[in-house]
Protein backbone atom coordinates (compact mmCIF):
# COMPACT_ATOMS: atom_id res chain seq x y z
CA UNK A 1 0.00 0.00 0.00
CA UNK A 2 1.64 3.48 -0.68
CA UNK A 3 2.26 5.37 2.17
CA UNK A 4 -0.33 7.90 3.69
CA UNK A 5 0.49 11.45 2.41
CA UNK A 6 1.17 14.09 5.58
CA UNK A 7 -2.04 15.33 6.70
CA UNK A 8 -1.40 18.06 9.05
CA UNK A 9 0.29 21.66 8.98
CA UNK A 10 1.05 21.96 12.72
CA UNK A 11 1.87 19.63 15.47
CA UNK A 12 1.72 20.49 18.79
CA UNK A 13 1.27 18.67 22.54
CA UNK A 14 -1.24 19.25 24.54
CA UNK A 15 -1.53 18.01 28.55
CA UNK A 16 -4.74 15.92 29.28
CA UNK A 17 -6.18 14.07 31.87
CA UNK A 18 -4.11 10.72 31.23
CA UNK A 19 -0.98 12.91 30.76
CA UNK A 20 0.68 14.69 27.52
CA UNK A 21 -1.17 14.20 23.55
CA UNK A 22 -0.18 14.82 20.46
CA UNK A 23 -2.30 17.08 18.24
CA UNK A 24 -1.48 16.63 14.48
CA UNK A 25 -3.44 20.52 13.39
CA UNK A 26 -6.89 19.65 15.65
CA UNK A 27 -6.77 15.91 15.65
CA UNK A 28 -5.82 13.98 18.85
CA UNK A 29 -3.19 10.77 17.74
CA UNK A 30 -4.82 7.49 18.03
CA UNK A 31 -2.55 4.46 18.91
CA UNK A 32 -3.00 1.79 16.02
CA UNK A 33 -5.98 -0.05 18.37
CA UNK A 34 -7.59 3.61 18.10
CA UNK A 35 -6.96 4.54 22.04
CA UNK A 36 -6.13 7.77 22.35
CA UNK A 37 -2.45 8.54 22.53
CA UNK A 38 -1.11 9.52 25.86
CA UNK A 39 2.40 9.60 27.08
CA UNK A 40 3.57 10.01 30.90
CA UNK A 41 6.37 12.00 29.85
CA UNK A 42 7.01 16.14 28.67
CA UNK A 43 10.10 14.77 27.02
CA UNK A 44 8.47 11.74 25.79
CA UNK A 45 6.14 13.84 23.85
CA UNK A 46 7.89 16.57 22.30
CA UNK A 47 10.40 14.01 21.01
CA UNK A 48 7.47 12.11 19.60
CA UNK A 49 5.88 15.29 18.38
CA UNK A 50 9.27 16.14 16.72
CA UNK A 51 8.92 12.67 14.67
CA UNK A 52 5.84 13.68 12.88
CA UNK A 53 6.61 16.90 12.47
CA UNK A 54 9.81 15.84 10.33
CA UNK A 55 7.84 13.83 8.18
CA UNK A 56 7.83 15.73 5.01
CA UNK A 57 5.31 14.68 2.29
CA UNK A 58 4.65 11.19 2.92
CA UNK A 59 4.29 9.89 6.82
CA UNK A 60 7.87 7.01 6.93
CA UNK A 61 6.42 4.99 9.86
CA UNK A 62 9.24 3.21 9.97
CA UNK A 63 11.47 6.19 11.03
CA UNK A 64 9.03 6.81 13.71
CA UNK A 65 10.88 4.33 16.62
CA UNK A 66 9.34 6.59 19.98
CA UNK A 67 5.74 6.77 18.61
CA UNK A 68 6.23 2.70 17.63
CA UNK A 69 7.57 1.97 21.15
CA UNK A 70 4.39 4.62 22.82
CA UNK A 71 2.15 2.46 20.50
CA UNK A 72 3.45 -0.65 21.75
CA UNK A 73 3.05 0.53 25.89
CA UNK A 74 -0.30 1.99 24.97
CA UNK A 75 -1.64 -1.25 23.24
CA UNK A 76 -0.07 -3.84 24.44
CA UNK A 77 -0.56 -6.22 21.50
CA UNK A 78 0.94 -8.92 22.89
CA UNK A 79 -0.50 -8.74 26.05
CA UNK A 80 1.80 -9.25 28.03
CA UNK A 81 2.02 -8.19 32.05
CA UNK A 82 5.13 -7.12 34.13
CA UNK A 83 6.02 -10.75 34.97
CA UNK A 84 5.73 -11.89 31.56
CA UNK A 85 7.77 -8.65 29.64
CA UNK A 86 10.50 -9.51 32.51
CA UNK A 87 10.83 -13.10 32.03
CA UNK A 88 11.26 -13.04 28.14
CA UNK A 89 14.10 -9.98 28.89
CA UNK A 90 15.83 -12.47 31.54
CA UNK A 91 15.39 -15.71 29.18
CA UNK A 92 17.64 -13.69 26.94
CA UNK A 93 20.60 -14.16 28.75
CA UNK A 94 20.76 -18.10 28.11
CA UNK A 95 21.89 -17.00 24.09
CA UNK A 96 23.24 -13.82 25.29
CA UNK A 97 25.39 -12.77 22.37
CA UNK A 98 28.36 -11.57 24.44
CA UNK A 99 27.88 -14.65 26.45
CA UNK A 100 27.95 -16.65 22.60
CA UNK A 101 31.99 -17.26 21.98
CA UNK A 102 33.54 -18.94 18.67
CA UNK A 103 36.67 -21.40 18.75
CA UNK A 104 37.62 -20.34 15.08
CA UNK A 105 39.06 -18.12 13.55
CA UNK A 106 40.99 -17.30 15.98
CA UNK A 107 41.16 -13.54 14.84
CA UNK A 108 37.54 -13.54 15.76
CA UNK A 109 38.22 -15.70 19.03
CA UNK A 110 40.69 -13.16 20.09
CA UNK A 111 38.67 -10.20 19.25
CA UNK A 112 35.18 -11.60 20.95
CA UNK A 113 37.91 -12.01 23.76
CA UNK A 114 39.15 -8.30 24.37
CA UNK A 115 35.85 -6.34 23.36
CA UNK A 116 33.27 -8.73 24.97
CA UNK A 117 35.26 -9.37 28.57
CA UNK A 118 35.26 -6.16 29.66
CA UNK A 119 31.61 -5.63 29.46
CA UNK A 120 30.51 -9.21 30.92
CA UNK A 121 33.49 -8.12 33.63
CA UNK A 122 31.36 -5.20 34.42
CA UNK A 123 28.04 -6.68 34.85
CA UNK A 124 29.38 -9.62 36.89
CA UNK A 125 30.59 -6.79 39.13
CA UNK A 126 27.97 -4.17 38.83
CA UNK A 127 25.12 -6.64 39.81
CA UNK A 128 27.21 -9.06 42.09
CA UNK A 129 26.34 -12.35 39.82
CA UNK A 130 28.50 -15.05 37.74
CA UNK A 131 28.06 -15.69 33.91
CA UNK A 132 30.74 -16.07 32.22
CA UNK A 133 30.99 -17.07 28.57
CA UNK A 134 30.98 -20.12 26.48
CA UNK A 135 32.32 -21.91 23.29
CA UNK A 136 29.64 -24.80 23.95
CA UNK A 137 26.98 -25.22 21.00
CA UNK A 138 24.45 -24.85 24.00
CA UNK A 139 25.49 -21.33 25.27
CA UNK A 140 26.57 -20.45 28.86
CA UNK A 141 25.27 -21.87 32.33
CA UNK A 142 23.56 -18.79 33.59
CA UNK A 143 22.88 -19.90 37.50
CA UNK A 144 19.73 -19.67 38.96
CA UNK A 145 21.14 -16.69 41.51
CA UNK A 146 22.11 -14.66 38.73
CA UNK A 147 18.90 -14.61 36.72
CA UNK A 148 16.96 -14.42 40.53
CA UNK A 149 19.22 -11.12 40.56
CA UNK A 150 18.50 -9.81 37.44
CA UNK A 151 14.23 -10.73 37.29
CA UNK A 152 14.33 -9.00 40.71
CA UNK A 153 16.29 -5.73 39.81
CA UNK A 154 14.49 -5.37 36.36
CA UNK A 155 11.18 -5.18 38.48
CA UNK A 156 12.21 -1.98 40.00
CA UNK A 157 10.97 -0.56 36.14
CA UNK A 158 7.77 0.31 35.33
CA UNK A 159 5.73 -1.25 32.60
CA UNK A 160 6.34 1.06 29.90
CA UNK A 161 10.43 0.81 30.88
CA UNK A 162 10.02 -2.94 30.40
CA UNK A 163 8.57 -2.92 27.20
CA UNK A 164 11.82 -0.23 26.10
CA UNK A 165 14.22 -2.81 28.17
CA UNK A 166 12.68 -5.46 26.41
CA UNK A 167 12.94 -4.22 22.47
CA UNK A 168 16.66 -2.96 23.22
CA UNK A 169 17.44 -6.48 24.20
CA UNK A 170 15.50 -8.44 21.12
CA UNK A 171 17.48 -5.54 18.88
CA UNK A 172 20.60 -6.38 20.29
CA UNK A 173 20.17 -10.45 21.18
CA UNK A 174 21.90 -8.98 24.35
CA UNK A 175 20.54 -8.82 27.89
CA UNK A 176 24.16 -7.84 29.22
CA UNK A 177 24.42 -4.67 25.83
CA UNK A 178 20.99 -3.62 26.93
CA UNK A 179 21.80 -3.26 30.37
CA UNK A 180 24.70 -1.77 29.49
CA UNK A 181 23.17 0.98 27.79
CA UNK A 182 20.09 1.68 30.79
CA UNK A 183 22.91 2.00 32.88
CA UNK A 184 24.87 4.05 30.80
CA UNK A 185 28.20 2.01 31.03
CA UNK A 186 28.53 2.31 27.31
CA UNK A 187 26.77 4.61 24.35
CA UNK A 188 24.40 3.44 21.95
CA UNK A 189 27.18 3.47 19.45
CA UNK A 190 29.53 1.13 21.38
CA UNK A 191 26.37 -1.24 22.23
CA UNK A 192 25.86 -1.64 18.83
CA UNK A 193 29.42 -2.36 17.54
CA UNK A 194 29.60 -5.04 20.04
CA UNK A 195 26.41 -6.80 19.28
CA UNK A 196 27.55 -6.62 15.58
CA UNK A 197 30.97 -7.78 16.48
CA UNK A 198 30.92 -10.88 13.87
CA UNK A 199 29.83 -8.90 11.13
CA UNK A 200 32.43 -5.70 12.02
CA UNK A 201 34.66 -8.24 11.38
CA UNK A 202 33.71 -9.80 8.31
CA UNK A 203 33.30 -6.41 7.18
CA UNK A 204 37.02 -5.60 7.96
CA UNK A 205 38.11 -8.95 6.09
CA UNK A 206 35.89 -9.06 3.11
CA UNK A 207 34.81 -5.44 2.61
CA UNK A 208 31.54 -3.25 3.17
CA UNK A 209 28.51 -2.96 1.69
CA UNK A 210 26.83 -0.29 1.53
CA UNK A 211 23.14 -1.28 0.87
CA UNK A 212 23.35 -3.52 3.00
CA UNK A 213 25.85 -3.23 6.01
CA UNK A 214 25.45 0.54 6.31
CA UNK A 215 21.71 0.15 6.73
CA UNK A 216 21.70 -2.64 9.09
CA UNK A 217 24.24 -0.66 10.87
CA UNK A 218 21.73 2.96 10.90
CA UNK A 219 18.54 0.42 11.22
CA UNK A 220 19.73 -0.54 14.91
CA UNK A 221 21.54 1.78 16.45
CA UNK A 222 18.24 4.28 15.84
CA UNK A 223 16.36 1.09 17.05
CA UNK A 224 18.45 0.59 20.02
CA UNK A 225 18.79 4.43 20.58
CA UNK A 226 15.38 5.03 20.35
CA UNK A 227 14.85 2.07 23.19
CA UNK A 228 17.51 3.41 25.70
CA UNK A 229 16.07 6.97 25.47
CA UNK A 230 12.61 5.63 25.84
CA UNK A 231 13.00 3.14 28.70
CA UNK A 232 15.15 6.76 30.61
CA UNK A 233 12.16 8.93 29.93
CA UNK A 234 9.50 6.73 31.40
CA UNK A 235 11.91 6.36 34.45
CA UNK A 236 12.85 9.57 35.12
CA UNK A 237 11.03 10.67 38.73
CA UNK A 238 9.33 13.22 37.01
CA UNK A 239 7.63 10.38 35.06
CA UNK A 240 7.80 7.52 37.72
CA UNK A 241 4.38 9.19 39.96
CA UNK A 242 2.31 9.10 36.59
CA UNK A 243 -1.03 7.41 36.78
CA UNK A 244 -0.07 5.44 33.47
CA UNK A 245 2.71 3.40 34.93
CA UNK A 246 1.28 2.31 37.97
CA UNK A 247 0.43 -1.55 37.35
CA UNK B 1 30.40 6.08 32.69
CA UNK B 2 29.92 5.84 28.92
CA UNK B 3 32.61 7.75 26.83
CA UNK B 4 31.25 10.67 25.39
CA UNK B 5 33.00 13.60 24.78
CA UNK B 6 32.64 17.07 25.39
CA UNK B 7 29.16 17.92 26.19
CA UNK B 8 29.05 21.12 23.85
CA UNK B 9 29.77 19.03 20.38
CA UNK B 10 27.15 16.66 21.65
CA UNK B 11 24.51 19.91 21.98
CA UNK B 12 25.47 21.49 18.64
CA UNK B 13 25.30 17.74 16.89
CA UNK B 14 22.10 17.50 18.38
CA UNK B 15 20.77 21.33 17.42
CA UNK B 16 21.74 20.34 13.95
CA UNK B 17 19.90 17.72 13.49
CA UNK B 18 16.94 18.87 14.65
CA UNK B 19 17.23 21.95 12.43
CA UNK B 20 17.33 19.06 10.11
CA UNK B 21 14.53 17.36 11.30
CA UNK B 22 12.13 20.56 11.04
CA UNK B 23 9.65 19.00 8.35
CA UNK B 24 7.43 22.14 7.71
CA UNK B 25 8.95 25.31 6.11
CA UNK B 26 8.25 28.79 7.77
CA UNK B 27 8.72 27.93 10.97
CA UNK B 28 11.75 29.28 12.43
CA UNK B 29 13.61 26.26 14.08
CA UNK B 30 14.50 27.97 16.93
CA UNK B 31 10.58 27.54 17.94
CA UNK B 32 11.10 23.58 17.71
CA UNK B 33 9.72 22.52 20.61
CA UNK B 34 12.44 19.50 20.70
CA UNK B 35 14.91 22.76 20.22
CA UNK B 36 13.58 24.69 22.89
CA UNK B 37 13.26 21.79 25.46
CA UNK B 38 17.43 20.36 24.60
CA UNK B 39 18.61 24.17 25.23
CA UNK B 40 16.80 25.03 28.14
CA UNK B 41 17.74 21.62 29.62
CA UNK B 42 21.81 22.20 29.03
CA UNK B 43 21.28 25.76 30.22
CA UNK B 44 19.66 24.70 33.23
CA UNK B 45 22.21 22.12 34.11
CA UNK B 46 24.87 24.23 32.54
CA UNK B 47 26.10 20.82 30.94
CA UNK B 48 28.93 22.49 28.88
CA UNK B 49 31.35 23.27 31.32
CA UNK B 50 34.37 20.87 32.41
CA UNK B 51 33.39 18.76 35.09
CA UNK B 52 29.80 17.18 35.66
CA UNK B 53 27.91 15.78 38.60
CA UNK B 54 25.95 13.11 38.17
CA UNK B 55 23.25 14.65 36.52
CA UNK B 56 24.89 16.47 33.96
CA UNK B 57 25.92 13.58 33.32
CA UNK B 58 22.44 11.57 32.81
CA UNK B 59 21.28 14.64 30.44
CA UNK B 60 24.57 14.25 28.77
CA UNK B 61 23.94 10.65 28.19
CA UNK B 62 20.51 11.41 27.35
CA UNK B 63 21.20 13.88 24.58
CA UNK B 64 23.86 12.02 23.10
CA UNK B 65 21.54 9.03 22.43
CA UNK B 66 19.02 11.60 21.22
CA UNK B 67 21.30 12.67 18.47
CA UNK B 68 22.51 9.22 18.15
CA UNK B 69 18.60 8.25 17.35
CA UNK B 70 18.31 11.15 14.88
CA UNK B 71 21.58 11.16 12.75
CA UNK B 72 20.50 7.02 11.98
CA UNK B 73 17.37 7.73 11.24
CA UNK B 74 18.26 10.40 8.53
CA UNK B 75 21.14 8.30 7.69
CA UNK B 76 18.87 5.16 7.53
CA UNK B 77 16.45 7.30 5.22
CA UNK B 78 19.01 8.21 3.01
CA UNK B 79 19.92 4.51 2.31
CA UNK B 80 16.85 3.29 2.18
CA UNK B 81 15.80 6.41 -0.26
CA UNK B 82 19.21 5.63 -2.68
CA UNK B 83 18.97 2.16 -2.69
CA UNK B 84 15.29 0.68 -1.96
CA UNK B 85 13.17 3.52 -2.20
CA UNK B 86 12.84 3.32 -6.53
CA UNK B 87 10.41 0.06 -5.85
CA UNK B 88 10.28 -2.72 -8.35
CA UNK B 89 10.97 -3.10 -12.07
CA UNK B 90 7.36 -3.09 -14.33
CA UNK B 91 7.40 -6.87 -15.99
CA UNK B 92 8.54 -4.88 -19.38
CA UNK B 93 11.54 -3.43 -17.66
CA UNK B 94 12.89 -6.58 -16.66
CA UNK B 95 12.26 -8.22 -20.06
CA UNK B 96 13.92 -5.03 -21.38
CA UNK B 97 17.13 -5.94 -19.03
CA UNK B 98 18.10 -8.68 -21.34
CA UNK B 99 17.02 -8.04 -24.31
CA UNK B 100 13.78 -9.24 -24.53
CA UNK B 101 10.13 -7.49 -25.30
CA UNK B 102 6.80 -8.93 -23.96
CA UNK B 103 4.43 -10.46 -26.40
CA UNK B 104 1.15 -7.98 -27.24
CA UNK B 105 -1.67 -10.28 -26.04
CA UNK B 106 -4.66 -8.53 -27.69
CA UNK B 107 -7.08 -10.90 -26.10
CA UNK B 108 -5.44 -10.59 -22.68
CA UNK B 109 -3.73 -13.48 -20.87
CA UNK B 110 -4.49 -16.90 -21.99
Amino acid sequence: PPERKRFYQNVSISQGEGGFEINLDHRKLKTPQAKLFTVPSKALAIAVATEWDSQKDTIKSYTMHLTTLCNTALDNPTQRNKAQLIRAAVKFLETDTVCYRVEEPAALAELQRNEWDPVVTWAEKRYNVAIGSSTSILGPNIPASTKETFISHLASYNIWALQGIEYVITQLKSLILSMGLIDRHITVEKAVLLSRLEEEYQIQRWGNVEWAHDYDLCELRARAAAGTLFVHLCSESSTVKHKLLQD
Amino acid sequence: MAALGSPLRTLRGLLRELRHAGGRAGRPYREMPAYQYVLAAFRAHRVTSEKLCRAQQELHFQAATYLCLLRSVREHAALHQEYHGKGERSPEEVAGLVGFTLPQQPGGKG
